[in-house]
């Protein structure tokens, strides 16, 4: 669901810009995230975010929120503000769900999330200023734990693959970026 | 100079600080930090000696009052008074911030009469006014002081985004102005705050910070800071937790006939880990 509506935002955008893109690169962002299987009592899939933030930690755009979407009465956004980080850096302002950006809880397992050119909330990559960022990956479970593994990245995007081991909410998560103006 | 002024003070005025502030008087928030609008939020108060332990006297949340993000048409609601603990719940039926608060501003004096009684006005439980308190006086007053007095509880909470209509001061007795937000609080970051008297800096105020569960250790920790010349204090956060705050401040620029003002605010923060 999340994926369609991201490719619909970008079939949109590049149909918009196909008149002033002629060589130029097209960056994009892959994160393999892996949900470990817990040996617990209680067990309910993590929410995670996964945003872009600037070298002061603010948070400039958004790639992925899973939570509990399709309860009643929009039940499941009372305990996104458990994803400390994220809501204070973004999720407090927003006006939720975003399109291209909510998405449903994940079953534990490895799960594939890519952003050609702009990421979820439709911040396109090639216009942020140059310079150091961060991309956050942040996943907390009701009764259980929370984790942010953070991922340093420059701007402009330039081909590389970086990967971190979490300990207990996340596994292994991978960020692979190209820009296939790189030769 | 503040250390003077108070060795100077009768030592009858000791005595005018309302009994409660031998203990510590607090009021906490079930959350401080809501995602969704139409929350609820529940509120415990006590006058206790272990910070936000129940371990003397309950505190009413009756007379407390709520400034929201939209003004003050908000109300406390299914308050209860046990023996040691008050309550009460607030629906935050609107996104942003809540100022809780009890405030309140009086006169008061101390005296020794001509036979070495000591007097005090208003008697216990009764408002004070001008006009009670020359009926009051005897004729021949001795050691007299008499002192603007104000004293302010509060906590804050936000649903959704920080807003900061709720904030604004209001211009009457010791009380907060917050330079960083009050629910935007992280441990290891610094926060800034500046403390008013009568809507004016209040300098040289001392402030006592202490974490929450004194009980389960064996110091206070407390951390004591005081305003600069601007009425400004800055704290790091140590760590994540609830955190009791206490400001004290005295000057003798009180409005006649006081001779001078004594202010005490205390607040209630809770700060996250980052």
């Amino acid at each position: 669901m999340v994926r369609l509506t991201h490719q619909a935002c970008l079939a949109a955008f590049v149909g918009t810009l196909s008149l002033s893109a002629s060589a130029e690169a097209i960056p994009s962002m892959t994160l393999d995230i892996e949900i470990p299987r817990l040996a617990v009592a209680e067990y309910h899939r993590p929410y995670v975010a996964i945003w872009l933030a600037d070298e002061r930690h603010q948070a400039v755009a958004n790639l992925n929120v899973w939570y509990d979407i399709s309860m009643a009465n929009q039940e499941g956004e009372t305990w996104l503000k458990d994803l400390r980080q994220w809501w204070r850096r973004s999720g407090r302002t927003l006006d939720l769900p975003v399109d291209g950006v909510s998405g449903a809880t994940r079953a534990p397992g490895v799960h594939q999330v890519s952003f050609t050119q702009m990421a979820g909330d439709g911040t396109v990559f090639a216009q942020l200023p140059p310079g150091q960022y961060f991309i956050h990956v942040e996943a907390v479970r009701e009764v259980g734990g929370r984790e942010m593994l953070s991922f340093p990245v420059t701007f402009p995007l330039s081909t590389n693959t970086y990967s971190q081991q979490g300990q207990h909410e996340l596994g292994k998560v991978q960020l692979t970026i190209q820009n296939e103006g790189d030769f | 100079m503040k250390k003077l002024l108070l060795a100077a003070l009768p030592l009858a005025l000791l005595a005018t600080i309302p009994s409660a502030e031998a203990h510590r008087a607090w009021l906490v928030p079930s959350s401080t930090v809501l995602a969704t609008e139409d929350s609820w939020v529940t509120f415990d108060a006590a006058v206790s000696n272990e910070i936000f332990h129940f371990d003397y006297r309950p505190m009413s949340i009756e007379n407390f009052q709520v400034i929201g993000p939209t003004g003050s048409n908000y109300t406390l609601v299914n308050h209860a008074l046990g023996e040691l603990r008050g309550q009460a719940d607030l629906q935050l039926s609107d996104a942003g911030t809540y100022r809780i608060y009890t405030a309140s501003h009086a006169l008061t004096a101390r005296w020794v009469d001509a036979d070495g009684q000591r007097g005090m006005y208003p008697p216990r439980g009764q408002q004070a006014t001008v006009a009670g308190l020359q009926a009051a006086l005897p004729a021949n007053a001795q050691e007299l002081t008499i002192s603007e007095s104000s004293r302010r509880i509060e906590t804050f909470v936000t649903a959704g985004a920080p807003s900061l209509q709720a904030l604004t001061p209001s211009g009457v007795g010791l009380e907060l102005h917050p330079i960083t937000h009050p629910n935007d609080l992280f441990a290891g970051e610094m926060a800034e705050f500046q403390l008013l008297i009568d809507g004016e800096p209040a300098v040289g105020a001392e402030i006592v910070i202490i974490r929450a569960h004194t009980r389960f250790r064996d110091n206070q920790e407390e951390i004591e800071l005081a305003t600069d010349d601007q009425g400004h204090f800055t704290i790091t956060w140590p760590q994540a937790g609830l955190y009791w705050l206490n400001a004290s401040y005295r000057d003798d620029r009180a409005k006649a006939p006081a001779t001078q003002r004594v202010g005490s605010y205390t607040a209630t923060f809770e700060v996250l880990p980052f």
